[in-house]
């Protein structure tokens, strides 16, 4: 026993030259990361840079920075609100049907299709908008002038084309259904068994069952997956640059031709014919986007962290 | 304790004032409800039919609230409240769930009425050069497509692998916790942004407007990396440390360990991960816009000038078919539905590794 009394130093074992190696990439690569996070950010304000000390006379249309990124900002926010107000509860039904209500054999498979539809290009997405949603919106349009013109949302007129911020935004709202109902789908999914089977055993119907059980468990899932896809929304670049008639200032008016654009879909309409200061422009409207989705993306975060903490969902 | 409770029948309270058991209660019959909500449908459309037209956007707004009302109201009349309550929202989640679906079948649909008529073998043995009106294809695109991705993931793969062992194997600390909160946040970058961080990149050492394949594949790296890191840490995690552990033991090296048990342990699941990570990329559109442009003709050197590639290819031949337009526009269908195609080749890949190499669990 004497001759164990010394171990030669057990906790640091022999560093090989393969060990330092492979964990000095592993942590370089790890560290990369935060390279070109910072990176990103670094790049978008050099080359944003030109254009935010610019005089407002050199930049395009003669405006200022700000004049000229207000109403695309405000653009992208409405079209994803407007997402956002649709796709949320329709993807929170999904995924509880498909959970709870759907057929057991069914579920599975509606959950891999569903999982499948989120693959789907964006561009597509702009494609089905212009050749199938806004026709098809075109006489509601016309309904929503004349009877609901009273309303602010509707004042008109109404589009002949269907190309508006409301097709735009419901566009978007198919774009992220699949990731709020898969992000629900999941917490519904991790509500503990025995809670539910306690609720259904005191004799709660499935309604009350899902009321008492999983929703106050899979609230802030929820809530999680509605901001990953506001955060979608907002950077959503084609599918918007397609279907939205962009030729307006800021307003509320969601069915008339002459529409804010966003900033994503005024890049991606811009910037291969842009050249000079109207690219750094560009960028610097890309960078106010970078920010907000960053904040839009820590919030959701934020708030799944904050529960991760005592839902054993890792 | 049993002596003293009294028998009473299941969902009694003692003392209750209306005692008797639950089953005694009205119910719907096994497909009332069911039939009660068709019927409302048909009211629906024979209200739409009276007054004025019948179509079918009207039919089915219609036809959901009567049917959901009708339903309520009966079960809220034999079966009482809470059970009502229960098959009204029952039927409201599942309408919600078939009106969510109309869009995405409607979707599916349309690419492929439209796509089907030029999905022939000129579409994948010609490119643009010299096209004007009929004709034409996307073997420029398709083969640009196949190099951008390529590249993506031979600068993706490594680096997320990587990082993800970092994470699960080495990492501690606040370095570890900054790492994993800004995959996070990576996972949230707008395509159109990695696209501008791209060019902003480039356009400092080459100057301003510099188009070049590898930039396309540098700002799909920044969309990929984090899908890869999720993915590979989430696989990582679920090896067993006992493995670990034994090689450990039995005075393996960490890096020998890594290399030689966890990976080839997960290895079913990194694959299905990267495959995923391939198809969310190879359909991005926005960043190859605004870093490799378009060309009519095969460019296949992605270190020399634009290049073409299918999402871009499709855009542009929606938004700019040229004169007369019928051809550009079939052009841009066909290349949706080959990327859609793709696509899901891609997802039944990722299926089907997770298949064939999963590790064997029996013993």
């Amino acid at each position: 026993m004497t001759t164990t009394s010394a171990p030669p130093a057990p906790a640091q074992p022999k560093r090989r030259l393969g060990d330092r190696l492979f964990a000095g990439s592993a942590t370089g690569a790890g560290i990369l990361i935060l390279v070109v996070l910072a990176g990103v950010a670094i790049f978008l304000v050099t080359e944003a840079w030109p254009a935010i000390t610019a005089d407002s006379a050199d930049l395009p249309d003669g405006k200022s920075l700000a004049a000229y990124i207000a109403p695309l900002l405000f653009g992208t926010l409405l079209a994803a609100v407007i997402a956002l107000i649709v796709a949320t509860p329709l993807g929170v039904a999904i995924a509880l049907y498909v959970s709870y209500y759907a057929p057991k054999r069914l579920a599975a498979t509606m959950g891999y299709v569903i999982d499948l539809l989120a693959a789907i290009p964006s561009v597509v997405y702009g494609f089905w908008g212009i050749a199938a949603l806004a026709p098809a919106m075109v006489p509601f349009y016309g309904w929503a002038a004349e009877h609901l013109g009273w309303i602010p949302f509707f004042a008109g007129p109404a589009s002949t084309t269907g190309k508006t911020m409301l097709t735009a935004g419901l566009v978007l709202a198919v774009m992220i259904l699949p990731i709020i109902s898969a992000i629900s789908r999941e917490v519904f999914g991790q509500a503990p068994a025995l809670h539910r089977e306690a609720a259904l055993a005191l004799g709660a119907t499935r309604w009350e069952m899902i009321k008492m059980a999983v929703l106050p468990y899979g609230k802030s899932g929820v809530i999680a997956g509605a901001m990953l896809g506001l955060g979608r929304a907002l950077g959503e670049t084609l599918a918007v640059a397609i279907v939205l008639s962009a030729s307006g200032g800021i307003t509320f008016n969601l069915i008339s031709s002459s529409n804010p654009s966003t900033i994503a879909a005024n890049i991606a309409l811009q910037f291969p014919e842009s050249s000079g200061l109207a690219v750094n422009a560009l960028i610097a409207s890309g960078l106010a986007l970078f920010v907000i989705t960053l904040a839009v993306n820590m919030f959701a975060r934020w708030i799944v962290t904050r529960r991760a903490d005592f839902s054993g969902a890792n | 304790m049993s002596t003293e409770t009294p028998l009473v029948p299941v969902g009694t309270r003692p003392g209750s004032s209306t005692p008797g058991p639950v089953r005694t209660r009205r119910r719907l019959p096994r497909y009332g409800a069911v039939g009660l909500f068709l019927g409302g449908l048909v009211v629906g459309a024979l209200l739409t039919a009276v007054t004025g037209g019948f179509s079918i956007a009207l039919t089915v707004v219609y036809g959901v609230v009567l049917g959901t009302l009708a339903v309520y109201l009966v079960s809220r009349s034999v079966e009482g409240r809470r059970k009502a309550t229960d098959r009204l929202v029952t039927t409201v989640v599942t309408s919600a769930f078939a009106i969510a679906m109309v869009p995405l079948v409607s979707l599916v649909y349309t690419v492929l009425d439209n796509g089907l008529d030029r999905l022939d073998s000129e579409f994948f043995n010609s490119s643009m050069l010299g096209i004007v009106g009929e004709g034409g294809g996307a073997y420029h695109a398709i083969l640009g497509t196949v190099i951008i991705t390529a590249l993506t993931a031979v600068i993706s793969v490594p680096i997320g692998l990587l990082t993800a062992i970092y994470l699960v194997e080495y990492g501690s600390g606040r370095l570890k916790k900054a790492i994993t909160f800004l995959v996070d946040v990576m996972t949230g970058i707008p395509s159109i942004v990695a696209g501008l961080f791209a060019y902003a990149l480039f356009a400092l050492f080459f100057g301003p407007g510099i188009r070049l394949g590898i930039m396309g594949a540098v700002a799909l790296s920044v969309l990929m990396i984090p899908v890869v890191v999720r993915s590979a840490e989430e696989v990582l995690k679920l090896v067993p440390n006992e493995l670990r552990e034994a090689a450990y033991a039995l005075g393996v090296p960490k890096w020998r360990t890594v290399l030689k048990v966890v990976i080839p342990t997960s290895i079913a699941g990194l694959g299905t991960g990267i495959t995923l990570a391939v198809a969310r990329v190879i359909g991005e559109t926005a960043p190859l816009l605004v870093t490799v442009g378009i060309v009519t003709g095969t460019n296949l050197n992605p270190f020399d000038g634009r290049m073409a590639t299918l999402p871009v290819f499709s855009y542009y031949q929606l938004t700019q078919p040229g004169f007369p337009p019928e051809f550009g526009i079939e052009r841009a269908w066909t290349a949706a539905l080959v990327l859609i195609i793709l696509v899901m080749a891609l997802n039944v890949v990722a299926r089907l590794i997770t298949r064939f190499f999963a590790p064997k669990t029996g013993r």
